[in-house]
């Protein structure tokens, strides 16, 4: 590594912005993963991505522009669930096609921003600005407040909807914060790996984390360790051999799954 | 039946029907639980247990009737802290789902708000010691997905004791577990009912292994066909129906 890499404010930035998102990737996912809501992400990405278009559109902020569409999209998807009598995974076909469509549509009538929209697509860490990076802080910040501040009662939720629905807590806000933290989370995503790959970095390290966990405890640091190791390590090796960064935190990612499930694998052999 | 009359009515339910798509589950329910009963709904599949349980604990909003609990009406009533609730096939939880002993009861213990919230080191306290109350004070470091079905279930019944409930309300608890957990689950709770006057309500279709410990009887077929002393249920119509396989009580919908 060469010391115009170490000292170069891109890349730190990179590193800033990517560990954040990596922390609240990390904890959400396995609520997400555990709650079967990890296609929420994917919903939620392709809103966040019709947020971008409509916000490049009109000239807006089209970071915070998607914010605020994609909180829209993650209480529609509740809403879907619970009053349309919908499966949560068809409520997010419906909003995950709807927000393409809106994107595609978007960009054939006002041609201009086709380049800078493709950078959602694929993401572009190496791009991310000095405001994004206090975006990334932000919600590294938030998020994690929002889950340990509420752990007992997401753990309960998550383990057991029903007696945690007669013990009297509010599954309704619970649920609120948890998708629109989610939301929140994937746009800043988006921004780093691109729509394509967004899912992944929110359900891998999860999955990974779960092959191999104990207790929740170890299911949220292992998966907070992860899924760092994977955008942190992602970053160094596009750096290093020149590939596109949302790939290699992706392969990361799936390399590091692949050993959790074979570790898995080979210690239940023993113990049998 | 002086004495009867004096106790404390935990639970009323009044009038209540409810309906799935219009096909009637219950019909104008009446049913009252006082304090230091324990009481088994007894009737057959599809009888309407679990929907009548699940309407006592605000799950299921009745069609019509109201319910009442601790003398409050349900849709008041905000000391769910008094509430202990174990749901049908409780221990069907997600077999990847990584959760201690200890965290399944940290989570309930932690989340329920009540009057004196426990402090850190009362939590633990209260953990080990209501381990120790269904005997597992040993496994409360193990993962969850590691005890057989029967020590799961103790686990459950622990952290609804963990948060000192006034009642238990458990819906066909031993599901899925042998005999002999059976047989010690329910010693368990009749132990439970004498000696800590604990409240429990149980849904079941299966009477004989719950009437050594039950004193009163709620038999259920949409309609309630007794209600009363568990004594005097063994002298009843609705009894000698029970045991000959009567199609009220016993019919069952395969």
């Amino acid at each position: 590594m060469s010391g115009d890499l170490i000292f170069s404010s891109l890349f730190l930035r990179a590193l800033l912005a990517g560990g954040c998102l990596a922390l609240a990737c990390g904890l959400l996912g396995v609520f997400l993963v555990l709650r079967r809501d990890a296609m929420i992400s994917h919903g939620l990405s392709h809103v966040a991505f019709a947020g971008v278009a409509l916000g490049l559109a009109l000239n807006l902020m089209p970071v915070v522009f998607s914010v605020v569409i994609s909180l829209a999209g993650s209480l529609l998807i509740l809403r879907l669930k619970e009053q349309a009598r919908l499966p949560g995974d068809t409520a997010i076909a419906l909003l995950s096609s709807g927000g393409l469509a809106l994107a595609v549509f978007l960009m054939s009538i006002k041609k201009d921003f086709g380049a800078e929209l493709m950078a959602y697509l694929f993401g572009d860490i190496l791009a991310i600005g000095p405001s994004e990076v206090y975006l990334a802080v932000g919600l590294a910040v938030v998020v994690s407040a929002g889950i340990f501040l509420n752990l007992s009662r997401f753990i309960f939720m998550t383990f057991d909807r029903e007696a945690a629905s007669v013990s009297g807590i509010g599954l309704k806000g619970l649920d609120r914060l948890l998708v629109m933290m989610s939301a929140v989370t994937i746009v800043l995503g988006l921004r780093i790996v691109g729509l394509l790959l967004v899912t992944g970095l929110t359900v891998i390290p999860a999955a990974a984390a779960l092959q191999l966990a104990r207790n929740f405890r170890q299911a949220l640091l292992l998966s907070s360790l992860f899924s760092l190791l994977s955008i942190l390590g992602g970053i160094v090796l596009a750096y290093v051999l020149n590939l596109p960064a949302s790939a290699a935190i992706i392969f990361l990612a799936l390399f590091i799954f692949i050993l959790g499930f074979l570790f898995k694998r080979l210690k239940g052999q023993q113990t049998m | 039946m002086i004495l009867e009359n004096k106790k404390e009515e935990v639970i009323r339910v009044e009038g209540v029907s409810f309906a799935y798509e219009r096909v009637p589950a219950l019909v104008n329910i009446n049913l009252s639980v006082h304090r230091g009963d324990f009481l088994a709904i007894v009737g057959p599949n599809g009888s309407g247990k679990t929907t009548l349980l699940k309407i006592m604990v605000g799950l299921l909003k009745p069609g019509q009737g109201r319910v009442w609990l601790f003398q409050q009406p349900l849709e008041d009533f905000n000391q769910w802290y008094r509430i202990g609730y174990i749901q049908q096939k409780a221990t069907n939880f997600d077999q990847i789902f990584p959760i201690s002993v200890a965290e399944v009861i940290a989570a309930s213990l932690n989340s329920i708000s009540r009057p004196q919230k426990p402090g850190r080191g009362q939590v633990r306290q209260k953990i080990l010691e209501a381990l120790r109350t269904v005997g597992l004070e040993n496994e409360a470091g193990k993962s969850m997905n590691s005890l057989s079905g029967g020590q799961q279930q103790r686990v459950l019944i622990a952290r609804a004791l963990a948060t000192e409930p006034e009642i238990l309300l458990l819906d066909e608890p031993t599901t899925g577990v042998d005999y002999p957990s059976q047989e010690n689950f329910y010693d368990l709770l009749g132990q439970l009912n004498r000696q800590k006057h604990l409240t429990i309500v149980l849904v079941t279709h299966d009477y004989g292994i719950v009437n050594r410990h039950i004193n009163r009887v709620a038999c259920l077929n949409q309609k309630l066909f007794y209600h009363g002393e568990h004594a005097e249920f063994c002298q009843s119509d609705s009894f000698r129906e029970l045991l000959q396989g009567g199609h009220h009580l016993i019919s069952h919908r395969h």
